[in-house]
């Protein structure tokens, strides 16, 4: 980035044992355990005003089943999380954006103090995910007020009260479209119909039954929208069915675009970090360690996109490999030597992590995590490596779009350390 | 939205009659950056000033949609009044930002050819670039090509080096002399969109649609992609304008050290070609298309000029393809059926037309204003250079490559809100949109505050801060009349 960096050099600076960039649920994990078992000096910095990243928005329940084993709303996780945090001894900072690095495991941020330099022995990304917006998905038509995505969609009902719409079309049949719906509906405003481009809702069955009998909203499969229609206001979309061609529109005064993860990988690509090409986020091993030495990364910034439960296991998972790194002799782990990369087969997209390093640890959970772009209901799993099969599985839950799809890590055993890259692909 | 329009922006016919002849001395039709620089440019000559604009904002149409790029003129047809224009409207304004802090960034550009047909006419573009004044044109080989931008793809055959082609930002720019002429007492009347003219005796009377009529003694006609009609109120039938619409991909600012000057194709017959383009904002930029439509306000994106685009991007720059993309958006060209401006002077009814400003009107716009005035003073309108000018005003820097509120600790200690980051990812900050809303000429819609600050222009498009920004802006919106609309700033 080539911003002009005036004096700079008046900025405070930090020097934590570890810094971990983002509040949400995989930061705050982390935060509070390495904070409350290690004793480190642990500085977490979020550029929002309220720390809990996403689920400080999400208004309905369905968070912390896997990790604090029940299930709360989400502010009140977010807030449960952050109370840990907090108890445990690190220091929260909101209102704190972590603008790039000046160093290696040092960065720069803005917050209404001032500007701050830190400087940590680990750094743990974990900033999370967001949705594409309409432009990145370049759909076309005019540009209308009325388009939005979940996330904004959840800020302005939850966060500023505001009304959105009273008819609205929803792009995408995955869990968070099903929130989105919810959300609508606090908001007084009725989902008209939603779209999957896939030949099945992406959803879990649990919800898109549901769903669709209590909520009432049809779900056009096989479906994209082509335009979208309005001067001022949205007043509807067009959509195409795949397989006929044939053409509607849809009368509406609000979409909301879901799904279609990218994750927040601006500061893991300032700092050179390798990315993976699937995820889009960086190569991680299996002690979620990308490539910098002291740099590691959690939650849906490696996979997006998973369950906050999911992303609070990273958490958790990445305090104990900060710890570890931290312990060792010299205060920093040994140098990061090559691994056997895994990779994504047909029909998935991608896996994290994507590298074996010897001696490394199993992943978070002990499961690799990979996503799907077809719905496979019996899917049999193939591990190869150099033309070897290693092990082939069949796994009870279902393959499907929208959604992680979990391998146990135990099918890798078998695995030659100095061997060629690990693929896995379903029969 | 509530709006000055309610806010007794004018005197009423009947008050007119009474108080005095006319309202002003000049009406501008359109406040574009064409329309903002001439009214900035006769404010400063001592007449009274009111700007004419249909839309609820300055710089609404053409000039919020373009590729922003200061242009040297070098391929303007040689001899034309554009051709003179952008040359002298390129060296003012070059000025100007300097003065008010309207970004610019000499990057540079280099023509690539692609083709036997396009390298064998790098010589003849050189040569009109003398011709137009512009000397600074270098051919260079495949190899200097690649070695300026090593992310194009195979097949350069050849270039031409224009090292003077700029990247500025066109909705400060448009800001920023909005703001010179309202400073200097003219008016600025949002939603008053002229329907009809009657010229009289020494005095016009515009119709409005939205407020009253306004009388004027001379009527300059800056309406852009309405310059036709307005002219045929006028009784005109010189020209008829075509909208070319121009759509454009923005893509994320992970991109941006993929290209780091402008990459512009060779013009052939047929066709102008897209060009790639860093912006003034940090992120690259692929486009325009070039299609002649008759809907003067479709500005929405096409599935054939994405697919188009994209097509074309893989042949110049694959691995921009492969980034996000952070905006798609489409201006129309007010093309005239002609090959030049069309700046012309009506004496006996006092009225100028300044029509088919197609596409390089930002970048000739002080040009433009300045061979207005002296339209305007041969026809024999008394002008006099005003001793007491305002100073220009300073604009908030919306430019990646100078210094920007979020990384100044001064400011942050003299101001914590320009520490408050609210828009994360074009880091855009409380202060700033306060800023906005609270300035002479306020934003007052989210769009508005767009152009003004960036906020949700970046990558999320408010995923994360949308509300945020909302929020700032209704607090910071009081509802009452603001300078804009307000009475009292003419000087006659
Ligand atoms: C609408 C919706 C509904 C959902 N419903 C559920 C549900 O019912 N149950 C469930 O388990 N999961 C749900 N999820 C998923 C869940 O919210 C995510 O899996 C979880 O929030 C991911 O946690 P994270 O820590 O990886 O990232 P996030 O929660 O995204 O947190 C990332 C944090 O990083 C901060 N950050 C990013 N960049 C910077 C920077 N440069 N400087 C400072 N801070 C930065 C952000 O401000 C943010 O606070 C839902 C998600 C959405 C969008
Ligand atoms: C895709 C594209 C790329 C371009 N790139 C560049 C570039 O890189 N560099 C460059 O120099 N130029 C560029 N241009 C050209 C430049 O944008 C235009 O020449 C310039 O903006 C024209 O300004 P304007 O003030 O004449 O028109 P506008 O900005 O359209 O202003 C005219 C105003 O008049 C108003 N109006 C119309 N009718 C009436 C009425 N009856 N009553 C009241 N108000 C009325 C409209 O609402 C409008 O606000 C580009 C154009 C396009 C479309």
């Amino acid at each position: 980035m080539t911003d002009g960096t005036p004096n700079l050099e008046r900025g405070a600076v930090l020097t934590p044992d570890v810094l971990v960039v983002g509040a949400g649920p995989a930061g705050l994990t982390a935060a509070a355990r390495l904070a409350g078992r290690t004793g480190a000096d642990v500085l977490v910095l979020d550029r929002a005003d309220t720390p809990g990243g996403v689920p400080v928005h999400t208004a309905h329940t369905g968070f912390g089943l896997r990790d604090l084993h029940r299930v709360l709303s989400g502010p009140a996780y977010a807030a449960r999380l952050a109370g840990a945090a907090r108890a445990a001894g690190a220091d929260l900072r909101g209102r704190a954006m972590v603008t790039g690095w000046s160093g290696p495991r040092q960065v720069e941020a803005t917050t209404p103090d001032g500007l701050l330099r830190v400087r940590a022995r680990a750094v743990l990304l974990a900033t999370g995910a967001r949705e594409r917006p309409r432009p990145a998905r370049l759909v076309p038509g005019d540009r209308p007020q009325g388009v939005l995505t979940t996330g904004q969609l959840q800020q302005l009902v939850h966060g500023s009260g505001r009304h959105v719409g009273e008819r609205a079309v929803v792009v995408g049949a995955e869990p968070v479209s099903w929130s989105a719906v919810l959300t609508l509906r606090a908001a007084g405003c009725r989902t008209v119909l939603m779209t999957s481009r896939y030949d099945r809702a992406e959803s879990y069955a649990a919800f898109t039954v549901p769903g669709r009998t209590v909520l009432g909203v049809p779900v056009a499969t096989g479906t994209r929208v082509v335009r979208i229609i309005g001067r001022g206001r949205v007043e509807g979309v067009e959509i195409e069915h795949a397989a006929t061609g044939r053409r509607r529109t849809v009368a509406c005064d609000t979409v909301v675009f879901t799904g279609d993860w990218v994750p927040e990988h601006e500061l893991a690509r300032a700092a050179g970090l390798a990315i993976d090409p699937g995820t889009l986020g960086p190569v991680v091993d299996t002690a979620l360690h990308t490539s910098e030495p002291g740099v590691f990364a959690a939650g849906n910034l490696l996979h997006p996109v998973d369950t906050a439960d999911g992303a609070a296991l990273d958490g958790r998972h990445a305090a104990d490999r900060i710890a570890a790194w931290l312990a060792a002799p010299g205060g920093e782990g040994p140098p990061l030597g090559p691994g056997v990369p895994v990779v994504a087969g047909e029909p998935f997209r991608w896996v994290a992590p994507q590298l074996l390093r010897p001696g490394g640890p199993a992943p978070p959970r002990g499961r690799l995590l990979l996503w799907s772009d077809a719905l496979v209901r019996v899917p049999r799993v193939r591990v190869c490596q150099d033309g070897r099969v290693l092990a082939r599985r069949r796994l009870p839950w279902p393959a499907a779009p929208g959604r992680v799809f979990r391998v146990p890590f135990a099918l890798l055993s078998r695995l030659d350390p100095s061997g060629g890259p690990v693929r896995l692909a379903l029969e | 939205m509530t709006d000055g329009a309610g806010c007794a922006p004018l005197p009423t016919g009947s008050e007119v009659e009474a108080d005095t002849d006319t309202d002003v001395d000049v009406a501008v039709v359109g406040a574009g950056v064409v329309g903002a620089a001439i009214a900035r440019e006769l404010a400063g000559h001592g007449l009274s000033v009111a700007v004419l604009e249909a839309r609820d904002d300055i710089g609404d149409g053409t000039s919020k949609a373009n590729t922003g790029i200061l242009h040297t003129g070098f391929d303007a047809k040689p001899g034309t009044l554009e051709s003179r224009l952008v040359r002298e409207g390129c060296r003012l304004l070059t000025a100007y930002a300097a003065a008010t802090g309207i970004p610019v960034e000499r990057t540079g550009a280099v023509m690539a050819a692609w083709t036997e047909e396009e390298l064998a006419a790098l010589p003849g573009l050189r040569e009109k670039a003398e011709r137009n004044g512009y000397r600074r044109c270098e051919l260079v080989g495949a190899g200097e090509v690649y070695r300026q931008v090593p992310a194009l793809g195979p097949g350069v055959l050849g270039g031409l080096t224009v090292p003077d082609e700029s990247l500025t930002c066109t909705w400060t720019t448009t800001l920023a002399l909005a703001t010179d002429a309202l400073r200097r007492g003219a008016r600025f009347l949002l939603r008053r969109a002229v329907i009809g003219a009657d010229p009289g005796a020494g005095v016009t009377r515009l119709r409005t649609a939205g407020g009253d009529p306004i009388t004027a003694r001379w009527v300059v006609n800056a309406a852009g992609l309405g310059a036709d009609t307005v002219d045929r109120m006028f009784g005109h039938d010189r020209f008829t304008v075509t909208p070319r619409r121009g759509e454009l991909l923005v893509f994320d600012k992970l991109a941006r050290p993929l290209a780091d000057r402008i990459v512009l194709p060779v013009p052939t017959a047929r066709g102008k070609g897209v060009l790639i383009s860093p912006t003034v904002y940090g992120n690259v930029m692929l486009g325009p298309t070039a299609e002649d439509l008759t809907d003067r306000t479709a500005t929405g994106t096409s599935a054939e000029g994405y697919a188009f685009l994209r097509a074309r991007g893989e042949r110049l720059m694959p691995s921009l393809m492969r980034e996000e993309v952070t905006a798609a958006y489409a201006g129309l060209r007010a093309a005239a059926d002609r090959d030049d401006y069309l700046i012309e002077a009506s004496p006996e009814q006092r009225y100028v037309v300044v029509g088919g400003i197609r596409s390089t009107g930002l970048s000739a716009a002080m040009g433009i204003a300045e061979y207005v005035r002296a339209l305007l003073a041969d026809a024999g309108l008394v002008l006099a250079a005003r001793t007491d000018l305002p100073s220009p005003p300073r604009m908030p820097n919306l430019g990646e490559a100078f210094p920007r509120p979020y990384r100044d600790a001064e400011r942050i200690a003299a101001d914590p809100a320009y520490g408050h980051v609210v828009c994360y990812c074009e880091r855009v900050t409380a202060g700033e949109i306060r800023d906005a809303c609270t300035a002479p000429l306020p934003a007052r819609t989210l769009d508005g505050l767009r152009r003004r600050t960036r906020a949700t222009n970046g990558r999320c498009q408010g995923f994360s801060c949308a509300a945020a920004v909302t929020d700032l802006m209704d607090r910071h919106r009081s509802g009452g009349c603001d300078a804009s609309t307000e009475p009292g700033g003419t000087t006659r």
